[in-house]
């Protein structure tokens, strides 16, 4: 029993280190279980002016419950549903612990990823999903799974508890596909492989943050061009998703010519990426140590096919952003307050439509960005789809600068340096994290290795964290926009649902 | 309105595929082609082991290579060259799942005959148009964007009478996407009840049809081919929108599948309803060389 007791207090110590850090100031990232031999280890990752930082607490084998962070931090919320499911550990005191990634029935054995165990399929359990479905006059119109377009599958169910304020709630297990077990005993080259498939929309991203962590461990230098061709093609994933959630937009507002445009721009930036690399999601370019091998396409060929698509670009978005229909349908809708955005420390064009500033490239820089300049943009603290959609176009003209530079750069780079696109890396153990900018905000990767092998990977997208916040986005608007505000907030289910 | 002239820029664009052959540039990673005869000395052992999906089989020194699991990584490609190519064509769907091995078994042509048969029999009914429901089973989320992008003027898919629905009472071709997820099957499965008949599944990208690089795990189930009678295979991770096109018209008999032979409209008691959207000059498609 004493030594219960010993473990508790060090695990309080623990959460209420991380919530005094957050208290002063620090951004929440996240916060991860690992199973190992002892029991399961808990890292806490913080951001304090953009700098990483982690506390970490053993919970010892046999126990099965932490003291919740999410009153004090609510952002910590999804965080700890998630290891409830993975890991059986109960958050005690969390004011919604339902499932979240996947509503395991009592007697199954939970993935607990880490211990690289061949584990039995499982089912959906929808027992614990329905318990909180009940009261007087409260009724709920479900949205999902099986959406009605081609989406991704997720559902939400808006409650509407008499004359109070509909509730939200999203359901993303549907998707879950157990990737974190998946990585498990991988070869360091197979994993970025899975990285690039963790979030398909955003392949270059999970793969360079995961690629970050191996390389920071290893102590490898990316070579130049290298780090150049990954902002390259992480760039023009920015503008291929913001322009996706464009689209989404105008299908949304009904702007049906504006709609077969940019669908039409999008295929261009999806066509120029095989040009580059042969895969249309920039896959296969991001490898452990570098890259792997020069672009497919000379540059002046390169830069003829962005200066035609940025300028109709520019030309077709200066309309969108002054047609009045399309303007007034973003303006005021899905509003994420400044406060909360903060408080959430929410992420990506999200965060940076309601006031918040973190972005990656810039407080954190890795590989190529590391030398490129960047652009200084307009603040956007409205916090309606209308800000978000003003990032995403400011984003998109910094990424067309961006390329340009890398472009100009891999340049310059002489002969004989041209030849070099990775350094290896060499089998190591250790435990690392990695970080990049994907088009929906922070990625961070949690590696573990062991003599070069995978022991556990944990992949947050910004779609995990910003998902948590969709449902204070609209208290008033949830009826009629929960697709357009989802579409505002630009997320991959794929990434949330793990 | 300033809009209007601009949409009128967009006719231009469109593809004229399948009457007229289109296609990216040589880069671009279609899929794997393997060479039927490779030399005796060859040992071909390291790139079964390369491969991350266990895609690639050598059986008496001859490789096979099963498009239904191949991510296109291209480690096989760079370590044997000479036996492994990647080629620009998307036109890879096929009928029966076997048909994904390549090189093709030229015993099995009467078998995959007759599936083709039976399938061209099962859609001689479909009218004019074709209406599709999508159902993610668990992808990644980029093959929600190749499908999306058929809506394109790039591909506009309507002006050949295909049409997404969002009622699976309307629909009779099924696209479902990822690796099959315990949580959709159920879903998945409803989506398919209510279908009315003759309803046509298609399983869109590796993960779908074998799980991919997920493969089988405690959450997922190797592909949704346990769930539903798979139809048409569309290779890929992702496959590209001209590839899941090909799908779709494989799977309406417009098109021939990859493992070449006719269409099934072609096929002799399947036969024409005269109803159905008439392509002529279809290019014939060869397999893989
Ligand atoms: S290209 Fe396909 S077959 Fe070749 S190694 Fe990669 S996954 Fe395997």
């Amino acid at each position: 029993m004493t030594e219960r007791a010993f473990d508790d207090s060090m695990t309080r110590s623990f959460v209420d280190g991380v919530a005094r850090r957050v208290g002063l100031g620090a951004r929440f990232c996240g916060l991860f279980g690992s199973a190992c031999e002892g029991g399961v280890r808990l890292t806490a990752v913080m951001a304090d002016k953009e700098k990483l930082t982690t506390q970490r607490v053993l919970l010892p084998a046999g126990t099965h419950e932490f003291p919740s962070l999410a009153r004090r931090i609510p952002s910590a919320s999804w965080y700890e549903r998630e290891l409830r499911d993975l890991f059986g550990l109960e958050p005690v005191d969390h004011p919604r612990p339902d499932p979240l990634v996947f509503p395991f029935s009592d007697d199954a054995e939970r993935p607990r990823p880490g211990t690289g165990h061949v584990r039995a399929p499982v089912e959906p359990d929808h027992t614990p999903l329905d318990i909180h479905l009940r009261g007087e006059g409260v009724f709920t119109i479900p949205y999902g799974p099986v959406r009605s377009g081609v989406f991704e599958s997720v559902e939400y169910l808006v409650e509407t508890p008499g004359e109070d304020i509909p509730h939200l709630r999203t359901r993303i297990f549907y998707k879950h596909r157990g990737v974190e077990a998946r990585f498990e005993g991988m070869t360091v080259d197979d994993g970025v492989l899975l990285a690039e498939r963790c979030e398909g929309v955003a392949s270059v991203a999970h793969a360079i943050a995961y690629c970050g962590a191996i390389e920071r461990m290893a102590g490898t230098e990316v070579p130049l061009r290298a780090g150049l061709l990954r902002v390259l093609h992480a760039e023009l994933e920015r503008v291929a998703n913001h322009l996706d959630s464009t689209i989404r937009h105008t299908e949304g507002a009904g702007q049906a010519v504006a709609f077969a445009r940019l669908t039409l721009h999008k295929e261009r930036v999806q066509r120029l990426r095989a040009q580059l690399c042969g895969s249309r999601f920039g896959r296969g370019v991001v490898i452990p140590g570098g890259a792997s091998g020069p672009p497919r396409l000379g540059s002046s060929a390169l830069l003829d096919v962005l200066g035609s698509l940025e300028s109709d670009l520019r030309s077709d978005m200066r309309l969108l952003l002054a047609t009045p229909s399309f303007v007034d349908r973003l303006r005021g809708t899905g509003v994420v307050p400044a406060d909360i955005a903060s408080r959430y420390g929410s992420l990506g064009p999200v965060g940076r439509g309601s006031g918040q500033t973190n972005d990656v490239r810039v407080a954190r820089p890795y590989d190529g960005y590391r030398r490129l300049g960047h652009q200084i943009f307009e603040e956007r603290d409205a916090g309606d789809a209308l800000a978000r959609q003003r990032v995403r176009v400011d984003e998109i003209w910094s990424s067309f600068h961006l390329i340009r530079q890398c472009v100009d750069g891999l340049e310059e780079l002489s002969e004989p340096e041209r030849a070099m696109w990775s350094t290896p890396v060499e089998p190591i153990s250790g435990e690392e994290l990695g970080w990049s900018e994907a088009p929906q905000g922070e990625v961070l990767y949690l590696v573990e290795l062991s003599e070069g092998r995978l022991v556990r990977v944990k992949p947050r997208s910004a779609s995990f964290h910003n998902l948590a916040l969709f449902p204070l986005a609209f208290p008033k608007d949830v009826l009629t926009d929960v697709a357009f505000i989802e579409a505002s907030f630009g997320l991959s289910i794929a990434g949330v649902a793990g | 309105m300033p809009w209007i002239p601009r949409g009128m820029r967009n006719g231009i664009v469109t593809t004229r595929y399948p009457r007229h052959p289109d296609g990216y540039g040589p880069g671009f990673r279609g899929s794997v082609a393997v060479a039927r005869d490779v030399a005796d000395d060859v040992n071909l052992e390291p790139a079964t082991q390369a491969c991350p999906t266990g895609a690639i089989k050598v059986l008496e020194g001859r490789p096979d290579l099963d498009r239904g699991r191949c991510i296109l990584c291209g480690r096989c490609t760079e370590l044997y060259p000479q036996v492994f190519r990647f080629q620009s064509d998307f036109e890879t769907s096929v009928i029966a799942r076997r048909a994904l091995v390549v090189p093709p078994d030229n015993e099995d042509r009467e078998s995959l005959e007759r599936a083709r048969q039976e399938l061209g029999g099962r859609v001689k009914s479909l009218r004019r148009s074709v209406h599709i429901r999508h159902v993610d089973a668990g992808s990644d989320g980029s093959e929600e964007w190749e499908i999306a992008a058929l809506l394109s003027p790039v591909y506009d898919v309507q002006r050949l009478g295909v049409f997404f629905t969002a009622s699976p009472k309307h629909a009779d071709l099924l696209l479902v996407t990822g690796a099959g997820s315990a949580g959709m099957l159920g879903p998945l499965r409803e989506t398919y009840d209510v279908m009315p008949v003759p309803k046509v599944v298609i399983a869109v990208g590796a993960d779908a049809i074998s799980g991919g690089l997920i493969g089988e795990g405690y959450a997922t189930r190797g592909g949704i081919g346990r769930t539903l009678p798979v139809d048409v295979h569309v290779p890929g991770s992702p496959p590209s929108p001209f590839g899941i096109l090909h799908g779709i018209l494989v799977a309406v008999g417009l098109l021939p599948p990859a493992d070449g032979g006719r269409s099934g409209r072609d096929a002799p008691d399947a036969g024409r309803t005269g109803n159905g959207p008439v392509i002529p000059n279809v290019r014939h498609h060869e397999a893989a060389p």
